[in-house]
């Protein structure tokens, strides 16, 4: 049966990289489209009038927008290797995970690489405790995804699933954004398994292959919010 | 399923718990109920949602859930009776993306419609009653999310006719106007008159005094 998948994303976004990275594990062709942010394409619009946002999956036509809903509706259409596992509460447990990584990590880590940085100037002091409470925000957020993975190899138990998929921005972009800003977060000392987790993910071959270069990454970050938050 | 297998921690104003309650009742799921203080948490509530400290949580045979969306799924895969989701997986892609979109768009706009003042409740006034708007065409013209019989959108987002209502009347501003937005209005009209919907709601007068009430610390 003749199949369009078509995925709309951006080089450096770890959002579109997840929907790759899905795609890839099941051995789905596609057609990746590179949106540029600045300058959105008809397409996208038309895909995705509500948000205008990247990634989108078009499978046949049929547009699906927001990362881990395209994650689940993958999971859906093609079974072979299931991201999901197959007990109900195993299920709610990685959506909740999921969710709180994009809900709480993702903004707290920024504020504790960039935050003091953005806007007015602030004073020095000020700014140093702002950025000592955002970094033991991020250190509360992580240990609670280091108790998560257990004595697991990855998130999903023997085999990555969408919770190690969602995951790519702490497996991967921390890394990035620690290296553009000077920040200190994920540390060996505090955090072994998540440590451990995230070299093992990055070797996976269908995640390897999707993960931007790094120091294009590194060198956009830095370009588009600066040198950061490390202690001067 | 004997009813002390299935607890649902909650507080008596929240649309979240409410929405859990919903699930539950379509079912006809037995289940136990526990009124949370949220001035002073219990420190089961506590032990069960370290991560938010937040009401709803179900319990289920001692494992605990948070985070009223993923309770809503839950209940849809251990109970398949009157089913929440579609079967086809597109369409339960939009299910999920619309329920997403009501809880990430059109509720923080209300609330900042409730408890801002001068501009800022202007702008979130406008914003409220586009994300409305955007939100009524997603039931591309059905009588409910659902089709002829609610679902999973309509559990999720059916209470914001009630409270976006409630808001009107506090702030003076009508933020569902039925002139702009007809299928949106006679869905919620027509969801909230469902019996077992009726059923757990709050009582309607003891809902507006209390968010009289809050609305008087802003």
């Amino acid at each position: 049966m003749a199949e369009e998948v078509l995925v709309f994303g951006a080089w450096g976004s770890p959002f579109s990289r997840r929907v790759e990275m899905a795609l890839k594990l099941k051995g789905i062709e596609y057609k990746f489209i590179e949106e540029d942010l600045t300058n959105k394409s008809p397409s996208l619009l038309k895909y995705n009038p509500v948000h205008k946002k990247i990634p989108v999956l078009v499978h046949n036509g049929k547009p699906v927008a927001e990362s881990l809903v395209i994650l689940e509706y993958i999971d859906e259409t093609w079974k072979d290797h299931p991201i999901l596992p197959k007990d109900p509460y195993e299920r709610a447990n990685a959506r909740f995970w999921a969710k709180f990584i994009d809900e709480k990590c993702l903004s707290a880590i920024f504020k504790a690489c960039w935050g003091a940085c953005w806007g007015e100037e602030k004073e020095h002091e000020k700014a140093e405790i702002e950025h000592e409470k955002a970094v033991k925000e991020v250190s509360e957020l992580l240990q609670f995804l280091e108790n998560e993975l257990k004595e697991k190899r990855y998130f999903g138990g023997e085999t990555v699933g969408l919770l190690d998929i969602a995951a790519n921005t702490i497996g991967y972009w921390l890394g990035v954004f620690e290296e553009a800003s000077g920040v200190e977060l994920l540390t060996r000392e505090k955090f072994p398994k998540l440590c451990n987790w995230a070299n093992e993910f990055v070797c996976v071959t269908a995640i390897k292959e999707n993960l931007p270069p790094r120091d294009k990454l590194i060198a956009y970050f830095r370009n588009r919010f600066g040198a950061g938050n490390a202690s001067k | 399923m004997a009813e002390d297998s299935v607890k649902l921690l909650g507080y008596w104003v929240s649309p979240y718990s409410l929405k859990v309650k919903w699930a539950l009742k379509l079912k006809g799921i037995q289940y136990q109920y526990v009124e949370e203080d949220l001035k002073n948490k219990s420190p089961m509530l506590l032990q069960y949602n370290p991560v938010y400290k937040k009401i709803p949580v179900l319990v289920h045979d001692d494992k605990p859930l948070a985070e009223s969306l993923i309770i809503l799924e839950y209940i849809d895969e251990v109970w398949k009776q009157n089913p929440l989701l579609p079967i086809d997986p597109y369409e339960r892609a939009k299910a999920r993306f619309w329920a997403k979109f009501a809880d990430d768009k059109c509720v923080p706009a209300l609330v900042a419609a409730f408890s801002k003042k001068g501009e800022e409740q202007e702008r979130a006034v406008k914003e409220a009653r586009e994300n409305l708007k955007i939100l009524e065409s997603g039931l591309e013209g059905k009588r409910f999310f659902g089709g002829e019989t609610i679902g999973f959108v309509d559990i999720a987002a059916g209470w914001i006719g009630c409270w976006a209502q409630m808001t009107g009347e506090i702030i003076g501003i009508k933020l569902i106007d039925a002139e702009t937005m007809p299928l949106l209005d006679s869905w919620f009209q027509d969801f909230l008159e469902i019996p077992l919907i009726k059923e757990c709601m709050p009582p309607q007068d003891e809902l507006l005094e209390h968010c009289k009430e809050l609305h008087t610390k802003f």
